[in-house]
């Protein structure tokens, strides 16, 4: 589904993916780990198309298509999420609004029909209550207002919605509580753990990927993936520290 | 735009407005059509004030009031106040009347010449109306009198209209059929020689509209005029006059867009509204006039005088507007609150791109004890623009008890263009309260990615940005307006982000 090969990215000037590989196929659920700053936001955020993120060398293909000639909605068109470390506030457009908007704006971008409002009304209401949100809260403005916790189960409210391909989800876990983290994480494997999806976790903790089984997990350090291995890995992470393992 | 508790419901509900909407987003509104204009002689003097009067067969005092308001007219300085920068106007070199020739009588716009049907049509009309007037069973009711130029052409629902013994037709016909009522108080509200502008309109006005509303009667729908600019090189004069008497209510839609031209065009209308004890008027505009090339060449000149007169005790009058065209706008909705317990309110989005100028803003004048008013300012800027809030709160000594609240906000795009925030607070009484608010903000690259990565185009982006950003005044209007006005805004902000 997505391979990437000796991806380098600068932000401003500084260089901060250096040959940084990886593949992802369908039905896969991959973690990286890795120290703060190491470059894993940076690897979402390039994946994602975002202005600044340049890319100087390498490649990235989303199925059998060049990522990286893509403007950010068209990646997000084809199949490409984004869970965000920080959501973003967008005040006066209520999260219904917004994402109707954009779920209908990839249909019609897929050649898809748009979903009536009322079609739209009914995923909403279905996806808010696998993540135990509130439809009230769907109804206020993006993120405007809502604790730390709350825009992270939102990010995973609208992962429902739009329901993508591949999830690129940065720390997505961080914030929660103990039981908001079980249910992102059942959320999570309820909308993503399918033969045709894929995601790729960015945690620090091995409590998100008790939830959320891995396949792989890779150890992103200094721009580049330097270990790789099960599930395992991360256990050994969390006893070892990066410093021991990668 | 709609409250937060109703957003998805009212989504769900006007789907097919929203289709009709994403249509009027994609057609360019610069075209003229081809109907037979009758024009005034060049120029401006007596002569042309008789002319008009004259082709209106106006009665005598009206003549006379024209003739007085030409003569101060002349003696008034232009204004240069403003922050606004046009070349000089040769009011020499323009026409002040056009009409379409040969103009019919008729009751409904069926009757109408199909050259100004397709007009409206291209203009995107609301759907709401469009189905109005294709005879839809159970679509909500708006009158249109439609203003082509000059000239009234059409009235529609005016029988309906006239059971509530409202009346609404174009002012030549309520100078003649109700000269009394005319006689009362036009110029009361805006006196002729309150500024150039409204002196010179006061002397060429051309057509515009007149709305009475009996005591007790709720006007049974929305009253709403189209109005378009369409000789070459004509100034347009409309001149609006509404009375709501006691305990009455009207809502009153005007709206406008304007071909492409490559001259500037001079419009200065007048609108006065007064309110009786207990009435409220609720004044929706969106304004769409051709803003100019992104060279800022073309586009028409804006400067209007409108005002309020929140005459009875308990009255209202509530101004909203979206201002996303003319190249020069100059604009001030007021409301003069004279009776206890009276209410002002201004609500206005104002839009500006490329090298559009717009210095608008208003005036609450509290002389009636307890009277509240709010205003509520949202100015985009993008392009090389300036977009300019320009408010007075002032307070009479004797007004005890007085409330005001201003909030006005602005949004930048782009970092070459300007916003400016210039309120004057007159307080001579010290029991009054007011509250002033002010922020700019620019539109952060965070909230445009995270749109994007959500599948929105950069330019639908901002325009959702926008529309957050403007919805505490888009929510005031009425639904059908809401909806063109919502498209609108990411209209004319297209090309301003990238
Ligand atoms: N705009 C910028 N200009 C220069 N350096 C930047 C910029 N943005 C990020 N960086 C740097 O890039 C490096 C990688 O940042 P990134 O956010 O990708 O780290 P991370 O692995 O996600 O860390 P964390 O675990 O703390 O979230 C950091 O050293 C950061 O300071
Ligand atoms: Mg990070």
């Amino acid at each position: 589904m997505l391979q990437i090969e000796n991806l380098h990215a600068t932000v401003g000037e500084t260089a901060i993916l250096k040959g940084l590989s990886l593949t992802i196929n369908a039905g896969e659920i991959h973690a990286i780990m890795g120290p703060n700053g190491a470059g894993k936001s940076t690897l979402a955020y390039t994946l994602g198309g975002r202005p600044g993120y340049e890319v100087t060398e390498g490649s990235a293909t989303f199925d059998g298509q060049d990522l990286l000639a893509l403007e950010p909605h068209e990646r997000a068109a084809a199949g490409l999420f984004l869970g965000f470390q920080y959501p973003v506030e967008i005040p006066g457009v209520s999260n219904l609004q917004f994402l109707r908007e954009s779920l209908n704006a990839q249909r019609k971008a897929r050649g898809q029909e748009p979903l009536s409002g009322a079609e739209f009304i009914k995923l909403a209401k279905e996806k808010a209550a696998l993540l135990r949100m509130d439809m009230e809260m769907l109804k206020r403005p993006v993120n405007v207002g809502f604790s730390g916790g709350e825009k992270k189960r939102n990010e995973m409210v609208q992962m429902g919605i739009i329901d993508p391909k591949l999830a690129l989800l940065d720390e997505t876990d961080s914030g929660l509580d103990i039981d908001a983290l079980r249910i992102v994480g059942e959320g999570i494997n309820a909308i993503m753990r399918k033969p045709d999806k894929a995601v790729l976790l960015i945690t620090h903790y091995q409590r998100l990927l008790d939830l959320v089984k891995p396949d792989f997990v890779h150890v992103l350090a200094g721009g580049r993936i330097v270990r790789s291995g099960g599930a395992e890995l991360a256990l050994e992470l969390e006893e070892q520290g990066y410093e021991a393992v990668a | 735009m709609t409250d937060d508790s109703n957003t998805a419901d009212s989504r769900v509900r006007d789907a097919d407005a929203w289709a009709a909407a994403e249509k009027v987003g994609t057609y360019e509104w610069g075209f003229t059509t081809d109907i037979e204009q009758e024009l005034a002689p060049k120029g401006l003097n007596e002569d042309t004030v008789r002319y008009i009067s004259a082709k209106k067969n106006e009665p005598e005092w009206m003549l006379e009031w024209r003739l007085k308001a030409f003569r101060i007219w002349q003696e008034l300085p232009e204004p240069d106040w403003a922050k606004l920068h046009y070349p000089p106007i040769d009011y020499q070199d323009a026409y002040y009347y056009a009409a379409p020739k040969a103009k019919p009588k008729v009751g409904s716009l069926d009757e109408v010449d199909p050259e100004i049907l397709r007009v409206y049509e291209k203009l995107g009309i609301p759907i709401e109306e469009q189905k109005v007037l294709a005879g839809v069973e159970g679509a909500r009711k708006v009158a249109v009198d439609a203003v082509f130029d000059s000239v009234s052409v059409a009235t529609t629902f005016r029988e309906e209209l006239s059971r509530a013994g409202v009346i609404f037709m174009s002012i030549s016909e309520a100078i003649r059929e109700h000269p009394e009522l005319v006689k009362k108080w036009l110029g009361k509200v805006v006196p002729v020689r309150d500024n150039y502008f409204a002196c010179l309109n006061c002397a060429v006005f051309s057509d515009g509209t007149f709305v009475y509303i009996p005591e007790g009667v709720r006007c049974p729908m929305e009253l709403s005029t189209y109005f378009r600019i369409n000789a070459e090189n004509t100034g347009q004069f409309e001149r609006t006059l509404i009375v709501a008497d006691k305990g009455s209510y009207v809502s009153y839609l005007e709206g406008c867009t304007a071909p492409q031209r490559d001259e500037n065009q001079l419009h200065a209308a007048v609108v006065e509204l007064v309110a009786m004890d207990d009435a409220e008027i609720k004044y929706s505009t969106v304004q769409n006039w051709y803003p100019g090339d992104a060279e800022g060449k073309g586009g028409i000149y804006n400067f209007v005088t409108k005002r309020g007169l929140a005459q009875g005790a308990r009255s209202k009058i509530s101004w909203t507007q979206v201002e996303t065209g003319s190249a020069v706008t100059w604009k001030y909705p007021s409301c003069v609150l004279n009776g206890e317990d009276s209410v002002g309110e201004f609500y206005s989005v104002a839009v500006t791109n490329n090298y559009q100028q717009a210095d608008t803003g208003t005036k609450m004048i509290h002389n009636g004890k307890g009277s509240r008013s709010t205003i509520v300012s949202k100015g985009i800027s993008a392009g090389k623009s300036n977009n300019t809030y320009r408010g007075l709160v002032r307070v009479a000594p004797s007004a005890e008890g007085v409330r005001n609240f201003t909030q006005c906000d602005s949004l930048l795009l782009g970092d070459q263009c300007g916003a400016h925030t210039v309120p004057y607070i007159e307080v001579r009484n010290p029991s009054a309260t007011i509250e002033h608010e002010a922020t700019t903000s620019k539109i952060s690259d965070d909230q445009l990615f995270y749109a994007m990565q959500r599948g929105l185009s950069q330019e639908d982006a901002v325009a959702l940005i926008v529309n957050g950003f403007a919805r505490e005044v888009l929510k005031q209007l009425p639904m059908e307006f809401a909806v063109e006005a919502q498209k609108l805004l990411g209209i004319s902000l297209e090309g301003s982000v990238g």
